[in-house]
C-alpha cells in the first residue's frame, strides 16, 4: 500500500481542463516536488487533495483509504496540512493564536468548558498551557520568537510565509503540502526556508508535497520531481533526470529565469 | 523560570495589577449603584444590562465569526415570551424558564444558521431579517401568546426572594450579565473563540486546518441566540409586559448598531456601545419633552415627515451615528480606546 497515492485525476472548469489524468505515488518521507509553469494546474492539484475542489474523475488514495470528496477538516483530521500561495493567515490573530489553530483539532475544551470552568488548574487553562507550550517549541525552531505576540497582518511577506508553514506543522501532519513556499522571499529567507523544509523531513519525518518555481530549491531538495504543464504530467523522476528532460528544458526551465524574477 | 504560568498569562483575564483594579473598582461601583442612584437610573442601567448581554451574544456571531444577523430580535422575543409562557403556562421556576426559553432560541438560532452555511453577506441579512419578522408575525397569531394585544408578565419569583422593584431586577440582573460576559470573553480566548476567529479571517484556511464550518457557524447562531434568548426572558419582566411590536426590526437594527458603535471583536467595545445607546435610546423617547427642541422637531416632523415620525427619532439618530462610525471610526468606541490605551494602562500609577 502506498503511502500516498494521485490516480488518474481529472477537474475540469466548465471547458477548461485544469487537470487532465494526473498520477503519482508518493514514500512515506520523501520530498516530492511538483513544477510546471504558470497555470499548470498545479494549486488547483492540491485544492483537489485537500477537498476545496472536488475532481471530476480519478481518486487520491491516502493510506490506502480515499479522501476524494472528504470535506477539508476530515483531511486535515486524517494528518494532512498545508500552506498556501496567496498567504491565508488569520490577520487579526497575533502569531501564537495563528499557530495555535494548527492545534485545533487536538484540543478538547468546547464551548462549555471554555465559557465556564476557567482559571489555571481548570480543564480550559490546562489544556491552553500544554498547546501554547507544544506551539513555543516551533515558534522556537521556525524563528519567530520576535513576532510571537504580533498581530500576523502588519508583519513582513516572509516572516508570513513562516508562520503559514509553522500553523501546519502545528497539526503535526503526516503529510505536508507547501504551495510555493519560497515565493516572494529574499535569498536569506529562502535559504532559511530551504533548511526547514529538509528539517521537516529529517527529524519530524514529515512527507511533503512541495510547489515550488525556484529551481535551486527544488534541485537541492527534493527526492523526486513530478512536471506538469497544462494540467498534464510530462515526466516524473530524480532532479537530475528531470533536468535533463528535453520538454522540460523547453516547457519550463527554459522560462525559469522569467518565472524566478516574477 | 516557571513556565507554565507564563503561557498562562497570555490568556489570562487579569494580566496586570492594573487591570485587577479596574476590576475591583467595577464591581464596587456596581455594588452601590442602587443605594445612591435614583430609582430612574436603576431602570436605566437595568435597560443597559439587556442590551448589554443581547449585544455580546451578538458580537461573537458578528465580530467574532464574520456572520450577520438582522434578526436578533426574533431571538429576544423567543427568549421573552418563552420565558412568561413557560412560567405561566408549564409552571417552571423562573431561573430553569430562562435557561429553557435561551436553549429555545439557540435551537432556532442553529436552524437559522443552516443556511447562513450557502449564504453570505447580503443574502444573509436578507434571511435572518425575514426570520425575525416572520417570528413576530407568528407570536401575533397565536392563542397562548396573547396575539397582538401581548402578554403580562407573572411575578418574578426565585426561591424565597421576589423581585419586584428595579432596585430588586438589579441584583439579579446585574450579576447574569457579569457571568455572560465573562463566559464570552473566556470563548473568545480558547478554542471555540480561536475557531470563530478564524472562519472570520480565512475561511478556507480554517477549514483546512480542521475547522469544520458546518459547525461553527452553526454554533456561533446558536450561540448568540442564547444570548439574546437571555436578554429577552430578562426584558419581559423588567417591561412587565411584552406585545410583539416590541420586536420590530427596527431593534434588531438597534442591536447591531450597538454592537458596531462599540466596535466589532472586541469585548469591552460592544459593552460601551450598548450602555452608550441604550441610554441614548432612553433619552430620545423623551426629546418630546425638552422645551423648544421637542416643539420643533414636532412641527418639523409633521410638515416633512408623518405624524408619528419624532416618536421614532432614536431610529434615525441611531442611523446617522452607524453612517458616522462606518464613515470615520470603523473600529468603533473600541478603536478611539485602543489610541489612548497607552495612557490608560498606567494611569493612576
Ligand atoms: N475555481 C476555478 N475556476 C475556474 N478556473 C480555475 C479555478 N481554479 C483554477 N482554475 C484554472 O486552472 C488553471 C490552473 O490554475 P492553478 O492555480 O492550479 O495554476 P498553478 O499551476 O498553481 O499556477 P501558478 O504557478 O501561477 O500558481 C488556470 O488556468 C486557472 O485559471
Ligand atoms: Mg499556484
Amino acid at each position: 500500500m502506498a503511502f500516498f497515492e494521485v490516480k488518474n485525476l481529472s477537474i475540469y472548469f466548465g471547458g477548461l481542463v485544469a487537470l487532465d489524468g494526473i498520477s503519482f505515488t508518493l514514500n512515506q518521507g520523501e520530498i516530492y516536488a511538483i513544477i510546471g509553469p504558470n497555470g499548470a494546474g498545479k494549486t488547483t492539484l492540491f485544492n483537489c487533495i485537500n477537498g476545496i475542489y472536488h475532481p471530476s474523475h480519478g481518486d487520491i488514495l491516502f493510506k490506502g483509504q480515499s479522501i476524494r470528496g472528504k470535506k477539508p477538516d476530515k483531511v486535515a483530521r486524517m494528518g494532512i496540512a498545508r500552506t498556501f500561495q496567496n498567504i491565508e493567515l488569520f490577520n487579526n490573530m497575533n502569531t501564537m493564536e495563528n499557530i495555535m489553530l494548527g492545534r485545533h483539532l487536538r484540543m478538547k475544551t468546547g464551548l462549555f468548558r471554555g465559557a465556564f470552568l476557567w482559571g489555571k488548574r481548570s480543564f480550559a487553562g490546562l489544556e491552553e498551557v500544554a498547546h501554547r507550550r507544544k506551539v513555543e517549541e516551533i515558534i522556537d525552531f521556525l524563528d519567530l520568537q520576535s513576532s510571537r505576540n504580533k498581530l500576523v497582518g502588519g508583519l513582513p511577506y516572509g516572516t508570513q510565509k513562516q508562520i503559514e508553514l509553522a500553523r501546519a506543522l502545528a497539526l503535526e501532519p503526516e503529510l505536508l503540502l507547501l504551495d510555493e513556499p519560497c515565493a516572494g522571499m529574499n535569498a536569506e529567507e529562502k535559504q532559511d526556508m530551504i533548511f526547514w523544509v529538509k528539517d521537516v523531513q529529517d527529524e519530524l519525518g514529515v512527507t511533503v508535497l512541495l510547489i515550488e518555481h525556484d529551481m535551486q530549491m527544488v534541485m537541492d531538495i527534493s527526492d523526486r520531481i513530478l512536471v506538469i504543464n497544462f494540467g498534464r504530467p510530462i515526466t516524473e523522476g530524480t532532479p537530475s533526470e528531470v533536468q535533463r528532460h528535453p520538454e522540460v528544458l523547453k516547457a519550463y526551465l527554459g522560462e525559469n529565469e522569467g518565472v524566478c524574477a516574477a | 523560570m516557571d513556565m507554565k504560568r507564563d503561557y498562562y498569562e497570555d490568556i489570562q483575564l487579569f494580566s496586570s495589577g492594573v487591570v485587577i483594579f479596574w476590576f475591583v473598582a467595577m464591581m464596587v461601583f456596581l455594588a452601590v449603584v442602587p443605594f445612591i442612584f435614583k430609582n430612574y437610573y436603576i431602570y436605566v442601567i437595568n435597560f443597559m444590562a439587556i442590551n448589554v448581554i443581547v449585544v455580546l451574544g451578538l458580537n461573537l456571531l458578528v465580530g467574532y465569526t464574520g456572520l450577520i444577523s438582522l434578526g436578533h430580535a426574533g431571538f429576544f422575543a423567543i427568549g421573552a415570551y418563552g420565558t412568561v409562557v413557560l412560567i405561566t403556562q408549564a409552571h417552571l421556576p423562573f431561573l430553569l424558564a430562562l435557561l429553557v426559553a435561551g436553549l429555545i432560541a439557540a435551537i432556532f438560532g442553529f436552524l437559522l444558521g443552516l443556511p447562513a452555511l450557502r449564504l453570505e453577506g447580503p443574502y444573509l441579512a436578507i434571511a435572518t431579517l425575514g426570520f425575525g419578522v416572520t417570528v413576530t408575525q407568528v407570536i401575533g397569531k397565536i392563542k397562548i401568546l396573547g396575539e397582538r394585544q401581548g402578554l403580562h408578565a407573572p411575578d418574578l419569583i426565585i426561591g424565597p426572594w421576589h423581585f419586584d422593584t428595579d432596585k430588586d431586577f438589579y441584583f439579579l440582573l446585574i450579576p447574569i450579565a457579569i457571568i455572560l460576559a465573562f463566559a464570552a470573553r473566556n470563548i473568545t480566548k480558547t478554542k471555540v473563540g480561536r475557531a470563530f476567529i478564524s472562519i472570520r479571517d480565512a475561511e478556507i484556511a480554517a477549514e483546512t486546518m480542521g475547522v469544520n464550518l458546518t459547525f461553527y457557524k452553526t454554533l456561533a447562531f446558536a450561540l448568540s441566540a442564547f444570548y439574546a434568548g437571555i436578554g429577552g426572558g430578562l426584558y419581559a419582566f423588567v417591561l412587565r409586559f411584552i406585545e410583539p411590536e416590541l420586536f420590530s426590526l427596527s431593534l434588531s437594527i438597534m442591536f447591531l448598531t450597538m454592537a458596531v458603535v462599540g466596535g466589532l471583536g472586541s469585548m469591552m467595545g460592544p459593552i460601551a456601545g450598548a450602555c452608550l445607546l441604550s441610554w441614548l435610546d432612553l433619552q430620545l423617547r423623551n426629546i418630546l419633552d425638552i422645551p423648544y427642541l421637542g416643539e420643533w422637531l414636532r412641527s418639523l416632523s409633521q410638515s416633512y415627515f408623518s405624524l408619528t415620525g419624532v416618536s421614532n427619532i432614536q431610529y434615525i439618530v441611531f442611523g446617522g451615528i452607524l453612517l458616522f462610525i462606518m464613515l470615520f471610526e470603523p473600529l468603533g468606541i473600541f478603536g478611539i480606546w485602543i489610541r489612548t490605551k497607552k495612557y490608560w494602562k498606567t494611569w493612576p500609577f
